[in-house]
């Protein structure tokens, strides 16, 4: 055997050409990488192009003017602190909301509820993401914002109409990462759990829950992402009045204008170049700044959830 | 040590039916004595775990799964209505094959039970702690670190945690399933060496690794093969001398 392979050997070799799937092989590659790489390269030109407009709102209106408490373009007062508060209030007030809702449902569809329920809700849960955003701005608009005045805030359309919704938005996400999340808690933390004389709650609560909790946090992280950087049902509800509320819970119920409605409110009605223009980008920027932190977070912890889980198996 | 005499065993007559109409146990009878080392062993699927958690209920999580016949434990029916199931589980304790610290320090792994139990004053649960720690022949090599983390243990200190953590309960009845899997053979050594220990204060009921440890730890041993239960004697007369010859091939191992 080893001698018929060392007197072949040398006969094939110089006759060896080139293979003909060897260069479709090389052609799919290059597809692909050209594909990845330009996913980059965009996200890249995105960034300068945000860099190039947002930049000169930073170095032409002062850091105190910036720092200001009012936003009233007209006369040249370009305070962010209003539009900031504004988006910081309806994501908390979101979060608030969605949190103990979204992390209910998922206890009750990963762990109590009978299969047969959990076919059924699971896909209604995921289909409530595909709701268009203007739509459930509408829905605000008409159904909720009444309902709000009724129950005595000065208007409908308030910070806390704005986080009704976006709650609702960010709940499919909350619930279908932490479900998975729980899914992947070892069966034997449950029977571990048990076997002690943990009722069912005790174990879902104390051990299950506990050892979800990086997938339960990437959840939430996700979720206000969803939130933060949500625009055209925000800005139907929240009633676009851009000042800061007195701290307390009565902010909730006043009306906000958040980043986001700030841009989209403001866009068509600018000089291109103009001052003005330019804010509007460095609010982009900001906006940009928070979203990837959010997300950055989310992926570290993702992270290190793998190593976090495998502590438990042996 | 807490008791002098332990809990005593009888299975009666069991039959338990998968969801798939599999029987996993066929007519099992069986009496466990007090303070005993009791071996269930046979080869795989033959329904040793099976009837291990039918012993404290675990087997009730079991989806669709059928059960005839009845388990008395110091003559009470454990299946009976009215049995606080969550009170049976901590006196009739069970230590898995794979280690399940649960999430949170050594010191939590162990007082969490005994929390859920009811146990509040501070003093009692340090006290339990470090006797459960020191009966699973662990407290030596943690007790400078009671709180850090159960998962930075090796896995011969996890097992051994969570042997410690079913003992802070003081169970009257112990059951180990296949607690040795996974551990080196100097951990395998100290943990078949407290075991010897702890059947002075507990009935010790074990599903074994191998054929050779049944033989080194138990006292009595039973053989079952596919859901029925082969032979049933004391452990010299059954790995020296078996009666029956299913029970005789599978030790010798010409099969399993």
């Amino acid at each position: 055997m080893i001698v018929n392979m060392e007197q072949s050997a040398p006969t094939v070799a110089p006759k060896r050409k080139p293979v003909p799937r060897h260069w479709g092989e090389w052609v799919i590659e290059n597809l692909i990488q050209l594909a990845g790489v330009s996913t980059l390269i965009i996200i890249g030109l995105i960034f300068a192009f945000l860099l190039r407009e947002g930049l000169p709102a930073f170095f032409e209106i002062s850091p105190a003017t910036l720092l200001g408490v009012r936003w009233y373009p007209i006369e040249e007062m370009y305070g962010l602190l209003p539009l900031l508060a504004g988006s910081f209030i309806v994501t908390i007030g979101a979060v608030v909301i969605a949190l103990p809702l979204g992390l209910t449902t998922a206890i009750y569809l990963g762990e109590v509820a009978p299969r047969w329920q959990r076919e059924l809700l699971k896909p209604l849960i995921e289909m409530l993401a595909g709701i268009p955003s203007i739509v459930l701005g509408f829905l605000g608009w008409v159904v909720l914002a009444p309902l709000i005045q009724k129950a005595g805030a000065p208007t409908g359309l308030t910070a806390f109409t704005g986080s009704l919704i976006l709650a609702y938005m960010s709940l499919p996400t909350i619930i279908s990462i932490s479900e998975d999340a729980l899914y992947a808690v070892p069966k034997e933390y449950r029977d571990g759990a048990l076997a002690i004389g943990a009722t069912k709650w005790q174990t879902i609560w104390r051990v299950v829950v506990p050892a979800a909790r990086s997938g339960i946090v990437i959840a939430i992280m996700l979720g206000i992402g969803r939130a933060i950087g949500e625009t055209m049902a925000v800005m139907m509800v929240t009633g676009n009045a851009a000042n800061i509320p007195a701290l307390g819970i009565g902010m909730f119920f006043q009306p906000v204008r958040t980043m986001t409605a700030t841009i989209a409110a403001e866009m068509g009605e600018v000089a291109k170049g103009s001052l003005h223009y330019s804010t509007l980008f460095a609010i982009g920027i900001v906006l940009f700044l928070i979203t990837f932190s959010i997300n950055s977070i989310a992926g570290r912890l993702v992270g290190s959830q793998g190593s976090r889980r495998s502590g438990g198996q042996l | 040590m807490s008791k002098a005499v332990a809990s005593q065993i009888s299975i009666q007559d069991v039959t338990y039916t998968y969801a798939d109409g599999n029987d996993a146990l066929k007519h099992i009878s069986l009496d466990i004595r007090s303070n005993e080392l009791f071996v269930l062993f046979g080869p795989a699927r033959s329904g040793k775990s099976t009837l291990l958690r039918l012993l404290n209920r675990l087997s009730d999580l079991t989806e669709g799964a059928q059960r005839q016949g009845a388990i008395y434990i110091d003559g009470e029916d454990i299946f009976a209505r009215g049995v606080d199931v969550h009170d049976l589980r901590r006196r009739i304790s069970m230590v898995f094959a794979i280690p399940t610290p649960l999430p949170g320090s050594i010191r939590e792994n162990i007082t969490y039970g005994l929390r859920m139990a009811g146990m509040k004053e501070t003093v009692l649960l340090e006290e339990r702690v470090k006797q459960s720690l020191k009966q699973a022949a662990l407290w030596d090599e943690v007790k400078d670190r009671l709180d850090s983390s159960a998962f930075a243990l090796s896995g011969g200190q996890k097992q051994r945690l969570c042997l410690a953590r079913s003992l802070a309960l003081e169970p009257e009845v112990i059951l180990l399933d296949n607690p040795t899997s996974g551990l080196d053979p100097l951990s395998t050594a100290t943990v078949e060496e407290s075991l010897q220990e702890l059947k002075q204060s507990y009935t010790i009921i074990m599903v074994p690794h191998s054929t050779q440890q049944a033989a080194r730890v138990a006292d009595r041993a039973a053989f079952l093969l596919d859901g029925e239960l082969v032979e049933v004697g004391a452990s010299e007369q059954m790995f020296m001398n078996p009666k029956d010859k299913r029970t005789e091939d599978y030790i010798t191992g010409r099969f399993g």
